[in-house]
């Protein structure tokens, strides 16, 4: 589509690997989460603009839709019932969110007690609640990063209920895009794990790109 | 774990519907009870010492490689630490990715009973009754994050389709949750969201607390996988003196 280019974008961002990135995204505009070189791990959490106790819920979201995976046409949730943003395109295929973020405490569990000191997404979420303005405006802290999204990770649950990280579904170019029912704030975390294939143990940059509603 | 019956240290029963909480010390075993069959108990754990240490669907979920939570399992904080571990569960699955009731979706399928019509038997949701179990700790909508809902079940097919079991847990099934920390408890007897039973039918649930031995190196929890022995270590380490 012709109006979703970059040079139409309101809003043509990159984040680099390993890094956190907040923005903005209105009632009606279009955000899309790009992964640039492929089988990257986008950790992302939503909130209502206006009050950040409204938040993205991954258990609304599954429980609402009956429905454990996200693809196109799937809604997401707020803790208050709310439709947040819905998938209107998506040209990976499916997206986790039972999965959660890396943190350096999760990570001595899963790993090794000597990995708390590797980067994290959890530390990522708390070095941009410290410092972002959106952060600030909102009044984020540690009681508001609650269960979020992977985009682009691929986290398949069996009939007997048995979960694995499989290889990653997505590859350069393949991108989401979701349309905001209400005005967002939204807060990423480029996934910085290396002790799991969920960035095929390379952490790459993502474009994140706003266009206003046609 | 001893084979004997346990000495109870107290007994208590939560009626259909009703919520609760409390602070269960590290070292005690919480037993839940489905008296009738088909309860459902949602349940919330915090740190007393740091309220922002809470229960994490997520970790717990991932470090076990497991999309429900059963005997040999253990319910993690999001610091690393567990806060309980399963040691007995006769029903086999419970959920944790469902979330709670709230009061629209118990108005809109079972309609309205309030306590003016209907006294105490009025229709109590998940999310307001852990709310107001929340609040008593000064915690409240922010502190809300996927919680377990023990003795329900909810599979997926290789699509992610849902399925709620209605018949999962039958009367007297028994779950022993035995605390490795302190823990702020918070539960609601309410429906699972998913019940798809046309009358509004909660069911009570009696919680008993008995001491808890030692944890023993061979014990089923702690030796489930390397992490769970490395979440032992770490929760070990937070109340070495």
């Amino acid at each position: 589509m012709s109006q979703f280019s970059l040079e139409n974008a309101v809003l043509n961002e990159v984040c680099p690997s390993g890094e956190s990135w907040m923005g903005k995204v209105k009632r009606g505009q279009i955000f899309r989460i790009l992964d640039l070189e492929g089988n990257q791990a986008v950790d992302t959490l939503f909130y209502n603009a206006d009050d950040a106790s409204e938040r993205y819920s991954a258990s609304d979201t599954i429980r609402r839709q009956q429905q454990l995976y996200l693809e196109k046409g799937s809604a997401l949730y707020s803790n208050l019932g709310q439709v947040m943003l819905r998938i209107i395109d998506d040209t990976c295929g499916r997206h986790d969110t039972l999965g959660g973020a890396c943190a350096a405490e999760s990570n001595c569990v899963r790993y090794s007690i000597d990995k708390r000191h590797m980067h994290s997404c959890r530390d990522n979420f708390m070095h941009a609640i410290a410092h972002h303005p959106y952060s600030l405006e909102l009044g984020l802290s540690k009681r508001d990063i609650t269960s979020n999204i992977n985009f682009f990770m691929n986290v398949p649950v069996s009939a007997n209920g048995d979960l694995h990280f499989a290889d990653g579904i997505s590859g350069a170019g393949k991108y989401v895009d979701l349309q905001a029912e209400m005005d967002i704030v939204v807060l990423i975390s480029n996934c910085p794990q290396l002790n799991n294939p969920c960035n095929a143990y390379n952490p790459t940059p993502i474009r994140l790109l706003v266009w206003d509603a046609v | 774990m001893s084979l004997s019956t346990p000495i109870f240290l107290w007994e208590e029963l939560v009626p259909a519907g009703h919520h609760w909480s409390g602070l269960i010390r590290r070292g005690t075993v919480l037993r839940l009870t489905d008296i009738d069959g088909g309860a459902n108990v949602s349940t919330l754990f915090f740190n007393p010492e740091d309220k922002l240490e809470r229960y994490n669907m997520a970790d717990s979920l991932k470090a076990q490689h497991t999309a429900f939570l059963t005997t040999g399992h253990v319910c993690y904080s999001d610091m690393g630490r567990i806060f309980c571990s399963i040691l007995r569960d006769d029903a086999g699955w419970n959920d944790t990715f469902c979330g709670l009731s709230d009061s629209a979706q118990v108005q809109a399928h079972y309609g309205e009973a309030n306590f003016g019509q209907v006294r105490n038997q009025m229709y109590r949701n998940g999310q307001d009754s852990l709310l107001i179990e929340l609040g008593k700790y000064g915690l409240g909508l922010r502190d809300l994050v996927p919680n377990i809902n023990f003795f329900s079940k909810v599979s997926c097919d290789d699509n992610g389709k849902l399925s709620h079991h209605p018949t999962h847990s039958s009367a007297g099934s028994v779950i022993d949750l035995r605390f490795e920390m302190n823990s702020l408890v918070m539960l609601s007897t309410a429906p699972h969201p998913l019940n798809q039973a046309s009358e509004y039918s909660p069911k009570p649930v009696l919680l008993s607390a008995y001491r808890a031995d030692a944890v023993a190196d061979n014990d089923v929890c702690r030796t489930q996988c390397a992490q769970n022995t490395r979440g032992f270590i770490l929760t070990e380490r937070y109340y070495a003196i």
